[in-house]
């Protein structure tokens, strides 16, 4: 989680001089920027998870050396899925929680014109995003482990996609459904990185042991 | 409202001398309590084992063994230790942020306290840094000259005169404060109430939570009485230091905690050094103590050790309420996990409770300061970083801009922060002061956060895009 904040400080100051190195009153310029400034944000956010995964390497190695029995109390599957998860929540509590705030007082929602389902759409994109997050969690530091690049680089552009698709909201179709279907890829995939198969599944439902 | 203020600067001035100090004085009082236990069980089981723990033999092997031991010993605690102490952190800072943003007595500006006397509400913006800057200063310089008198106090033995002091401002914390908290509550629910229910409550209150901290009582019910604390002294902060002012003191405060803590001539070293000469433990009314002793358990049975240990400190207490240890590793109410089990095996050698063994410590000298090591062992924090943590993130709910989205940076920072501080701790292994680290990522996300990220979150939730 601190590690996402810090990323976000990060694009949202290289953006800030953006726009007040700029003319606030071009509306096609300043969404321009914005958009520029989430790509760098995206970018941010993966150089990040990768720092986190380095320094988290280096914590195993320290475990691993100081545990009695050579190897780590909390695996590297565990770290990865303890680290999606934290930089997930934090980029939906941000995300989400003025707006929480926000409909808890009174209003109408989209009284001008703006789409009405704005709390609700915000509320599922706000849930595939952490989702995400998990998966690419793990799949990012199962490349990093097993030193195979396309899968970073699918994380990345993954992450591209999902917040490029954001961009034609309010058109919600546009960005709801390729996120979901992203979603489910990844979930997939995460899964059986993290040694599941079909079997396990089959059994689990059948409540087999 | 006014006849508040009125009031207040004098009781401020007899209770805020008096926690910050101490407050101060906890923060280092902790670290040096975890360096000391550190370092006390080597330097206590070369000295002192021979003549309290009855096992003169194994003392070598302990020697030996800690120096392996006290690494992985520290690495498997601290992950421990930092979620003891995350959990109380969090609760203190979550009452502060509710009360901010529900009473809205705290966040009105009702005047200034006696210690900061320069007013922010200037003309100029120069003027009003000079002001804060002023107002900072003398804030300091009564909390350095409070740490010297308690110093001095504690060197010369005045311990009547210091009890004395921390009854005094614990009275006035919970019962006038909290009175003062309750009717705002009250006011804000718009709740009907009498002066008996509420003289009845209060009266309760004070008095269960003085005998908690000062005294006897269960171990939770004193941690949450000192969180109750916390929060109430950091409500004050919040409420009475203007803008600038509050930012200046926290950072100043950081600065002159790391300079009291590590400077070998600073006030708190020499109070740490001169407790650790006397091995006693200081002021347990002022420090958060996530675990209980150990050995006083093994001695519940016998009501003649009980009364031996009952003139040390009152954390000691904590222990009836947690038995069964022995019996049960798996109970982990005081921290006592499995390990460390195995790890008191290893360095006291294998000693269980058995009756046998508790009739050998009953029939010790009554040197009960080495049963406090395993206590010692647990985390503890004093009050003082609590209150400045929750004034930080009070400070941040009450006037951010960005409302949520900084109250939740500076969370983050400050538990991070903490974390890193109790690493550094395991590394260093010597007395820390708490609030550096946590107070500078506090204040440089706050200023970020509001300034930066709030901006960029507000147009990316505008046209709802998605990073």
């Amino acid at each position: 989680a601190f590690f996402w904040l810090v990323s976000l400080l990060l694009s949202s100051l290289i953006w800030f001089i953006a726009v007040k190195a700029s003319d606030p009153r071009d509306e096609p310029l300043q969404r321009g920027l914005l958009i520029f400034g989430v790509v760098f944000s995206v970018l941010l956010q993966e150089v990040f998870r990768f720092l986190y995964y380095n320094l988290l390497r280096k914590a195993i190695e320290g475990l691993v050396a100081l545990s009695e029995d050579g190897c780590s109390p909390i695996s590297i599957q565990q770290m990865a899925y303890v680290a999606g998860v934290g930089f997930g929540l934090m980029s939906g509590a941000f995300s989400m929680i003025n707006l929480l705030a926000d409909a808890l007082g009174p209003g109408t929602v989209g009284i001008h014109g703006d789409s009405q389902l704005y709390f609700l759409t915000s509320a599922f994109m706000t849930m595939v995003l952490i989702f995400l997050h998990t998966f690419w969690g793990i799949l990012f530091f199962h490349g990093c482990e097993h030193r195979r690049w396309w899968e970073i680089a699918a994380v990345v552009v993954m992450h591209l996609a999902v917040s490029g698709s954001t961009f034609c909201n309010p058109l919600y179709v546009g960005s709801l459904v390729p996120s979901y279907l992203l979603m489910a890829i990844a979930a997939v995939w995460a899964y059986l990185l993290s040694g599941g198969s079909a079997q396990n599944v089959w059994r689990f439902l059948l409540c087999k042991s | 409202m006014t006849e508040l203020s009125a009031h207040l600067p004098q009781f401020q001035h007899g209770q805020l001398t008096e926690n910050f100090p101490d407050n101060h004085l906890s923060n280092t009082n902790d670290n040096s309590e975890r360096r000391r236990h550190e370092s006390s069980e080597r330097g206590r089981n070369d000295n002192t084992d021979s003549e309290t723990n009855g096992q003169p033999q194994t003392n070598i092997q302990q020697v030996v063994e800690q120096d392996e031991d006290d690494e992985e010993l520290t690495l498997k605690y601290g992950a421990k230790h930092v979620i003891m102490l995350f959990v109380p952190v969090t609760l203190c800072m979550i009452v502060v942020v509710a009360t901010i943003k529900s009473v809205s007595f705290y966040t009105r500006k009702d005047g200034q306290l006696i210690y900061t006397p320069f007013t922010e509400e200037t003309e100029t913006v120069g003027q009003r840094a000079l002001n804060s800057i002023l107002n900072a200063a003398i804030m300091i310089s009564v909390i350095i000259v409070m740490t010297i008198l308690l110093v001095v106090l504690y060197k010369y033995r005045c311990y009547k005169v210091i009890h004395g002091w921390l009854i005094i401002s614990s009275l006035l914390l919970l019962f006038f404060f909290s009175f003062i908290y309750l009717g705002e509550v009250f006011k804000t629910y718009n709740v009907a109430m009498d002066y008996i229910t509420v003289a009845l409550i209060i009266w309760n209150f004070g008095v269960v939570g003085m005998i908690c901290i000062h005294w006897k009582g269960p171990l939770r019910l004193q941690q949450a009485y000192l969180i109750m604390i916390s929060a109430l002294m950091a409500l004050v902060f919040i409420k009475y230091l203007p803008e600038w002012t509050a930012w200046l003191i926290l950072a100043v405060i950081s600065v002159y905690d790391m300079i009291a803590v590590l400077c070998p001539k600073g006030p708190l070293r020499m109070l740490v050094e001169t407790a650790q000469e006397r091995n006693e433990t200081l002021f347990p009314a002022l420090i958060y103590s996530s675990t209980m002793i150990w050995l006083v358990n093994m001695a519940e049975e016998d009501p003649e050790a009980q009364r031996k240990a009952s003139k040390n400190s009152t954390y000691d207490k904590q222990a009836p309420a947690n038995q069964t240890q022995n019996e049960d590793p798996e109970a982990d109410d005081g921290g006592f996990s499995q390990e460390w089990q195995q790890q008191r095996d290893n360095r006291i050698g294998h000693i269980e409770s058995t009756p046998e063994s508790r009739a050998a410590v009953q029939a010790l000298p009554s040197n009960f300061q080495t049963s406090e090591d395993p206590e010692e062992r647990g985390v503890k924090l004093g009050l003082g970083d609590f209150i400045f943590y929750s004034v930080l993130v009070g400070k941040a709910s009450a006037t951010a801009s960005g409302d949520w989205n900084t109250t939740l940076a500076c969370f983050v920072a400050i538990l991070i922060g903490l974390c890193l501080t109790l690493l550094l701790l395991a590394i260093f292994k010597k007395a820390l002061p708490a609030l550096p680290i946590s107070i500078t990522f506090g204040l440089v996300f706050y200023f970020a956060t509001d300034n930066l990220v709030q901006p960029f979150m507000d147009q990316l939730a505008f046209h709802q895009f998605y990073i």
